[in-house]
């Protein structure tokens, strides 16, 4: 069936006319009307698909089409698709209809790729389990009773349930990592700049990057060259910053330099995941890479740092769903009164909390000792791990402290911040980082998390594909 | 350091979030627990380390003064919740 070849397999089948786009979207479609149900990683699908059909197959055949031409593809509902329902789970903008496509819709559509609807996730990206959203819960493809991460979290289902071979979520402190290692699948999170954010709705702008969920570091490699590059509508946007791979060469690990920090393997990483990246380590070495333990005192920083600096951001980014120009509106006396009626029923808990927590890191007499302090922590983590990439090629961690929990498993809201404990270095300094599935722990998927240098995605996604071979994990979902 | 009720309520006045006595009880609760845990970074010297405000930094980022095509108005004001004569309706601010 169409639906379990990866995105490059699919891509060449449909340039060799072996499968129709029509086929491989209805093959999709039928998958996803078929399991949905259960585990609800979608929102909304998209009803006119047909355009994008029809645009895919004229490119085929006046000999315009890439290789990705004809794939369907599966986005977060916080990037802005022209006419088609834009929620990012959220009350607050339940029937919102952007009327512009983000600069990732336009260039997967430039490409001939099939939006086929748009994926759950925390509210306004905010959580680690999906369970945050305003909506309904996400299922985990290798156990529907237990959630598939966050905030990505129905972008990684899509793909781990094999939908779509491709999914872009997006990545504020491991929004599209931690969901792939919990799901056994690829989750990418190229440098801050090299994919535009425009149309991304914003949480913390400084720290946001959309990037890919895939079953193969291929998969990932391709999407991104589409997706990657100069953006004029993004002022963060770096010039000449398309992620260009020829082709990902088969390599041997050897003399690959590997750093894990000592901060990243202690009591906060649950002993089955420790077992299996400690397997990873020796299969790396047995090809050849050196494993070295370095200490990078700065990560025990790491959660503080982020959910101080991420809700200021997000305090002052939310600030613009006030009722007026988008969204259902509550009158009251007055209008702040009517702008905190709207705001304090329409946001769900958590999006209030946030907001509330960088209100007070921001307010007067708050500021240095939170925020400033803050920013100065992320400086001293992004030098230590400047430091750490001029002697090793990656760096290299768990992507995510435990395997999926229940449904309603974790109610202590410290703990569930801390599952973003591995992965937030890569949004503080802004450097390429990518989870691959690497084995499993009471049968469910744990990633192994390889971070390079900033600006380094090429080479890291061409590490990346040498030690997929070298894991050769190949399992998946146990679905029907 | 700790957040009084009253706190609360003022940073919730701040932040236009219109919270009941429950929600304003449980977030005294859940912030007085971050913050405890934000102690971690009140012991660190970082008296010489400058402030990180970006991922990656970027300076002077300019365009070309070139107009371009908009969002044309009616699509942009498609989802507001009230508008009138092409105009968005906010609620009164100044009274007559």
């Amino acid at each position: 069936m169409s639906t379990q070849l990866t995105a490059t397999e699919l891509g060449r089948k449909i340039a060799a006319g072996d499968i129709k786009v029509q086929e491989a979207i209805d093959a999709s479609c039928a998958r996803i009307d078929a399991n949905d149900e259960i585990y609800k990683a979608f929102l909304t699908l998209n009803e006119d698909v047909q355009t994008d059909i029809d645009r895919a197959e004229k490119m085929l055949t006046d000999g315009s089409a890439g290789p990705l031409t004809g794939v369907p593809v599966a986005i977060k509902d916080n990037i802005s698709t022209d006419g088609l329902r834009t929620t990012c789970a959220s009350k607050i903008l339940e029937n919102y209809i952007p009327p512009y496509d983000a600069t990732v819709i336009e260039r997967m559509k430039a490409a001939g790729m099939i939006v086929i609807g748009k994926t759950n996730l925390d509210e306004f990206a905010m959580g680690t389990s999906c369970e945050n959203s305003a909506f309904f819960p996400s299922r985990n493809p290798w156990d529907p009773d237990r959630v598939p991460g966050g905030s990505s979290g129905g972008s990684a289902a899509a793909v781990a349930a094999e939908y779509v071979p491709l999914s872009l979520g997006s990545d504020t402190g491991g929004s599209i990592r931690q969901p792939a290692s919990l799901c056994g699948i690829v989750g990418f999170k190229p440098t801050y700049g090299r994919v535009s954010r425009y149309g991304l709705v914003a949480f913390g702008s400084s720290l946001d990057q959309i990037g890919p969920f895939a079953r193969s570091v291929e998969d990932a490699a391709a999407i991104s060259n589409v997706i990657s590059g100069h953006d004029a509508n993004d002022a963060t946007s770096q010039p000449d910053s398309q992620i260009k791979l020829n082709g990902l060469k088969d390599g041997s690990l050897k003399g690959l330099k590997i750093a894990i920090p000592k901060q990243l393997f202690g009591e906060e990483i649950e002993e089955g995941v420790r077992h299996v990246i400690a397997q990873n380590i020796k299969t790396l070495e047995q090809d050849g890479a050196t494993v070295t333990e370095i200490d990078l005192p700065s990560i025990n920083y790491g959660v503080t740092t982020y959910y101080i600096i991420a809700p200021a951001e997000a305090s002052s980014n939310l600030g613009r769903y006030d009722g007026v120009r988008y969204g259902p509106r509550i009158d009251a006396d007055g209008h702040i009164e009517a702008f905190s009626a709207t705001r304090g029923s329409l946001f769900g808990k958590e999006v209030k909390l946030r907001i509330m927590v960088g209100t007070y890191a921001l307010s007067a007499g708050y500021y240095d000792a939170y925020y400033h302090r803050a920013q100065q922590v992320r400086g001293l983590m992004a030098q230590e791990f400047e430091r750490a990439y001029q002697e090793y090629d990656v760096i290299m961690s768990p992507s995510s402290p435990g395997v999926a929990f229940p449904v309603g498993g974790i109610q202590d809201q410290m703990a569930l911040k801390l599952l973003d404990l591995c992965t937030i270095p890569a949004n503080m300094g802004g450097f390429p980082s990518i989870s691959l599935p690497s084995g499993l722990s009471e049968g469910l998927p744990v990633g192994l998390l390889l971070n390079g240098p900033v600006n380094g995605d090429e080479r890291l996604l061409q590490i990346s594909y040498a030690v997929e071979q070298a894991l050769g994990f190949d399992k998946r979902a146990p679905m029907p | 350091m700790s957040i009084s009720l009253d706190e609360v309520r003022h940073v919730a006045k701040l932040a236009r979030l219109e919270l009941n006595e429950d929600e304003l009880v449980d977030f005294q609760g859940k912030l007085n627990a971050l913050l405890g845990h934000f102690e971690d970074i009140q012991g660190l010297d970082v008296s010489n380390q400058a402030p990180k405000p970006h991922a990656v930094s970027m300076i002077n980022v300019l365009a070309e003064d070139i107009a371009r095509p908009g969002i044309p108005r009616e699509r942009g004001m498609a989802n507001t919740a009230d508008s009138k004569a092409g105009l968005f309706i906010v609620p009164t601010i100044i009274e007559e």
